[in-house]
């Protein structure tokens, strides 16, 4: 059970959170241009990665705000949480 | 015969307190402080139960929580009874009663003991290998699997205990009140952390409070006396708690630890009535210190089982502390140190040990000298080949073994005893370690699994980090304790110790004996029955992978979860397979570390708060006019109101008929709703539904359609405009929070540039829904002044008005395709107004109705509901709801998946309406729709999603969806049935009024 560091809050337990797939993937702001490959290669393809994973989280039971974690999946250990919009913290 | 082995008054037992228990139906007598192993150790009964595979059978072993054996049914028939439970942990009290699990039908006499005979029968992957075919025959053989098997039998009624959960946080837990565990405790507490120290056990001080070796010495005294000491010390220290009978069951990542505090498991019943029983603990610690000791090992030696075999540690264990002697003829058998002291404790009590046979050539230590010199024989490099006595352990054979360990030579001696302590050295318990994601390594001198790589902030200390001396004990906690803690002093820097010096074990995995392996019974899981040769089997079989071989033997899969035999089963894979046991690894350790009772995992979430539920301010009336509910989320909905005896389906046939013929009333309230604000309320809103938005005039409202961004419909509802920049969406009840959850993801993270704020409202209003032709005549009578002309108030418009003074947002907008209002008030006027609307109503025979009177009106009409007509692979074009999705917008979500080719398919289902041949037959939702009934196999090209008989209709209607539906308009389909097959026809599916004339009427 991870003990999460919201940007907003300050650290609670994961029971709070909702965890919200891979960071960084932007809705492409003209959808109707793309061909269907360049859409499902949005709408569909994640990466599911063994080892440093960016990903959103949701603090859903706390301040409902969206922040983006970087999290080493091998070992779960939380390496950065930052805000939505923030650049990643070098790694 | 009952005999008292008590041999010396203990501290630890309360001779003044006799206690009376039954063991299978027989009253013995203990004392408090007795375990149920020792009360029954003290009268000599050893044989407590049969194995699981042979039912062979087996006495107590050890005295811990790792017993494999001793797993008895505690209080059976009754409503507190509990399985599996081991009689080393349960303290006994007035009353107890036990029995013994895996036989029948008795432990003495079990019917199940033949397979011992059968064993040649029974090898590892026998039940996978025998009773997969023919496949027919598994529920014949299940039979007498079940019946000869089982552990233990589960309650029968509920569990009249209560349990706790509660969350806690400190600064330092220490896991294990032993030595290691109470010198870490007080000094962390001491430097102000907040400190929490927890054994399972209900003495602290581990072993070392009976620790009596007169060669080792803590400041001149014995190690016993000196930590008495300490652990009296420990009650004057602030900031520290300790929790006594509470296991550490989990060690979850980010120090997140779960611990069963044990509350009155010990205590008689009229002591347990109304009190909580366990409590789950869940704490949070910044730092751990894990000083969970070690266990100590068996040995695996041809029928190492027999009742009368035990650790060594125990029978040591049992003398000191609870003063029972095991047996009265000793024999201990070993390959270090450890069984010397447990020999010299017995002697010390004028218990006679026999002999000491040991696979080493030879030790110099001081205690064994002192073993020498009182007499007691020692057969050194020896091993045991067999042993003999069925419920008793009557006799051991020996031999020499060979230099290299793997065979034996010379003549048997056979040497007669009733008790023989066995002591293969000592494994850290490293359980809770690994569970928290730390990395063990091999330490290939000590053949033990060591912390290596913690991943946590923590530390393990004493046994379980592989210190087993005292002075090292001490030297190597001091300086970890400075060093997590960060402190300069400690307790623990001006002590002396002085200890006897060991010489080194010598390990064997697989003892030899004088039979070929495949005739001999050398256990290694002493709870699953499974042996050395099993695991051999497995081997030659082909199994590599650890895990593999653990599943095929089911090694280490009881409740015991093989915490002796594990290490012993990893060595013979190793020896076999020519690996070294650093690189095959273990099994994973996995929680719980000893079991938990269903009722501590789900502490006080039973009953009536196994699971939320939200009721509307109106149910208290739904109740009082006898109501039946449905569930809908954790909403509890009014389903139908059945009067005089109806049944499901005359009440609906009746309800639905009224809200069509004068008038109707549904409590809406758990509709999803969302106030929606900001400059940008109407481009997101453009943003989020299929249609436009931008020209929704004030005081208008209009239908919309969610997708996902894959194209396929996610939600639907009404919005309404109430103002330039205000809108209040309603949503599905099941779909409220999730939709909240989107809306809010996509204006945090995709467009936070637009000025929009999202509120939650839908338990701040309560919702009463008017449906049928006289509900304008009830709305006039309760608001006189308002005009309610189609010019003034048309459908899909909003008007705010007042019922007295109490305001109301009223929306004339239609589920049912009826003249129908919505009339919104704040929650807690819900139920006034529900009841106003019934007494205005009485004139015109006001019927309330329910949700599947809902789901029937809106289904003549062809109205979807999102989640029963949908299922995430419907896009509005499949639903027939083209009209809704806009050409114009330049976007919305889900508007680009709509154009993909696989949206974009012909034969995709399609929603359409079914009519059945026999308009009285109604087709069963979610049965399958096909065109050939001939073919083989058949092509199935939808099914039914919603189906009912229309009473106002009178006929049969269903809606469904089918591939390529749209283009089969009057077609013949047939549904086929187990018995039958049901002709239908595809039709439109606005089964009732197509033109809508009735909304405006
Ligand atoms: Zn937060």
């Amino acid at each position: 059970m991870f003990l999460i560091n919201c940007p907003y809050c300050g650290e609670r337990d994961q029971q709070e959170f909702k965890a919200g797939g891979e960071a960084h993937i932007q809705r492409p702001r003209q959808p109707t241009e793309l061909s269907d490959d360049e859409w499902a290669e949005y709408l569909f393809m994640r990466k599911n990665i063994k080892g440093v994973q960016f990903e959103r989280w949701n603090h859903a039971h706390g301040c409902r705000k969206w922040f983006n974690m970087i999290r080493d999946t091998s070992n779960d250990e939380i390496k950065a949480i930052y805000k939505m919009g923030e650049k990643p913290p070098a790694q | 015969m009952t005999k008292n082995l008590r041999v010396k008054s203990s501290e630890y037992i309360d001779e003044t307190n006799r206690i009376s228990f039954k063991f299978n139906g027989k009253t013995y007598h203990g004392f408090k402080g007795d375990t149920l192993a020792s009360a029954l150790l003290a009268n000599n009964v050893h044989l407590v139960g049969r194995s699981f595979k042979y039912h062979r059978p087996r006495g107590i072993m050890t005295s811990g929580s790792e017993e494999p054996n001793a797993i008895v049914q505690i209080n059976p028939g009754t409503n507190r009874t509990e399985p599996n439970v081991r009689a080393t942990e349960v303290e006994i009290y007035e009353g107890l009663e036990a029995s013994s699990q895996n036989c029948w039908p008795s432990v003495e006499f079990d019917i199940g003991g033949i397979n011992n005979f059968l064993s040649p029968f029974f090898p590892a992957g026998f039940y996978y290998k025998t009773f997969m075919w023919p496949a027919s025959f598994w529920k014949k053989y299940e039979f007498f699997i079940r019946h000869s098997a089982g552990l233990g039998k589960s309650p029968t009624s509920s569990d009249p205990d209560i349990y706790d959960h509660r969350n806690i946080h400190y600064d330092v837990l220490v896991v294990g009140a032993g030595i290691s565990g109470i010198l870490a405790a007080k000094n962390a507490a001491k430097n102000n952390f907040k400190t929490l120290l927890v054994d399972e056990k209900n003495e602290l001080g581990g072993s070392t409070v009976y620790e009596n070796n007169e060669f080792n010495k803590i400041n001149n005294k014995t190690p016993s006396e000196w930590l008495k000491k300490e652990i009296e010390e420990l009650k004057n220290i602030k900031n520290l708690e300790i929790k006594t009978r509470t296991s550490v069951a989990a060690y979850h990542q980010y120090n997140y630890l779960l611990a069963r505090e044990n509350l009155t498991d010990h205590l008689e019943a009229k002591d347990k009535t109304n009190k909580i029983r366990q409590r789950l603990l869940k704490i949070r610690a910044k730092k751990v210190i894990l000083a969970t000791g070690a266990l100590e090992r068996p040995l695996i030696f041809n029928n190492n089982d027999r009742p009368g075999i035990m650790l060594s540690s125990a029978i040591k264990k049992y003398s000191e502390f609870y003063g029972v002697a095991c047996g009265s003829k000793i024999v201990f058998f070993t390959n270090n140190d450890s069984a010397y002291e447990s020999a010299l404790s017995l002697y010390n009590k004028g218990i006679n040990v026999e002999s000491i046979v040991d696979i080493r050539d030879q030790s110099e230590s001081k205690i064994v000298k002192k073993i020498k010199d009182a007499g007691i024989k020692i057969y050194w490099s020896h091993t045991i080949v067999d042993t003999a006595g069925y419920k008793r352990l009557n006799s051991v054979s020996i031999m020499k073994l060979s230099n290299d360990g793997t065979s034996v030579t010379g003549s048997k001696i056979s040497i007669s005893c009733d008790c023989l302590g066995v002591a293969g050295g000592w494994t850290p318990a490293v359980h809770l370690y690994t569970q928290s994601g730390s990395k063990l390594k091999f330490d290939e001198e000590k053949q033990i699994f060591l912390p290596n790589q913690n991943t946590s902030e923590q530390i393990s200390v004493g046994s379980c980090d592989g210190d087993f001396k005292i002075n090292e004990i001490i030297k190597n906690l001091n300086q970890k304790l400075k060093d997590t803690l960060n402190i300069k002093e400690t307790d623990l820097d001006n002590i002396k110790v002085e200890i006897d010096q060991e010489n080194s074990k010598r390990n064997i995995w697989l003892l030899p004996s004088d039979k070929p392996l495949g005739k001999t019974k050398p256990f290694v899981d002493y709870q699953n029955d499974a042996t050395a040769k099993d695991i051999k089997l497995a081997l030659r079989e082909g199994f590599r992978s650890i895990e593999h071989v653990k599943r095929y033997t089911t090694t280490g899969m009881g409740t015991d979860q093989g915490k002796l035999g594990n290490m012993h089963a990893l060595g013979i894979i190793a020896d076999t397979a020519g690996v070294k046991m650093g690189e095959l690894g273990t099994t994973t350790f996995r929680p719980p570390y000893t079991p938990l009772t269903f009722g501590t995992i789900v502490g006080r979430n039973v009953g009536k708060f196994f699971d939320i539920f939200r009721r509307t301010p109106m149910n208290d009336w739904h109740v009082e006019n006898k109501a039946e509910f449905e569930n809908v989320g954790q909403w509890k909905r009014a389903w139908y109101y059945p009067i005089n005896g109806e049944t499901m389906h005359q009440a609906v046939q009746r309800e639905s008929k009224a809200a069509r013929e004068s008038v109707g009333i549904l409590d809406a309230s758990t509709l999803g709703k969302i106030d929606i604000q900001g400059s940008d309320a109407s481009e997101f809103l453009n943003r989020v539904y299929t249609n436009a938005w931008s020209k929704l005039a004030i005081g208008k409202c209009r239908y919309g359609l969610m997708l996902n961004e894959d194209g396929m419909v996610y939600d639907d509802g009404v919005t309404t405009r109430l103002g330039e920049n205000h809108y209040i969406m309603t949503t599905t009840t099941g779909g409220a929070a999730n939709v909240l959850g989107k809306l809010e993801d996509y204006l945090q993270t995709e467009w936070p540039e637009l000025d929009v704020y999202l509120t939650s409202v839908t338990d701040h209003y309560a919702t009463a829904s008017l449906c049928g032709p006289n509900s304008k005549k009830i709305l006039k009578k309760i608001i006189p002044d308002l005009d309610l002309s189609d010019e003034n108030f048309p459908h899909m418009s909003f008007k705010e008005a007042k019922i007295g003074n109490i305001k109301c947002r009223i929306m004339r907008i239609s589920f049912t395709g009826e003249h129908s209002y919505e009339i919104n008030v704040q929650a807690s006027y819900g139920k006034d107004l529900w009841e106003k609307c019934m007494e205005a109503g009485k004139e015109f025979n006001i019927t309330p109705y329910g949700t599947e009177t809902m789901h029937l009106l809106r289904a003549e009409k062809g109205f979807i509901i999102v989640g029963q007509d949908t299922d995430g692979t419907m896009t509005p074009i499949d639903l027939q709801m083209d009209w809704i999705v806009s050409k114009k917008k330049y976007d919305f979500i889900g508007k680009r998946s709509l154009y993909r080719s696989d949206t974009m398919r012909e034969d995709r289902k399609q929603l359409v309406g079914l009519l059945t041949e026999d308009p009285n037959v109604v087709l069963e939702e979610g049965s399958q729709i096909v065109s050939e009934l001939n073919q083989s196999p058949v092509e199935m090209l939808g099914h039914v999603t919603s189906s009912y008989f229309s009473p106002n209709l009178n006929k049969s209607i269903a809606l469904a969806v089918v591939k390529g539906g749209k283009d089969m308009m009057g077609k013949q389909l047939s549904v086929p049935m187990e018995n039958k097959n049901i002709n239908v026809t595809v039709a439109n599916p606005v089964f009732y009024d197509e033109k809508n004339e009735r909304l405006n009427a």
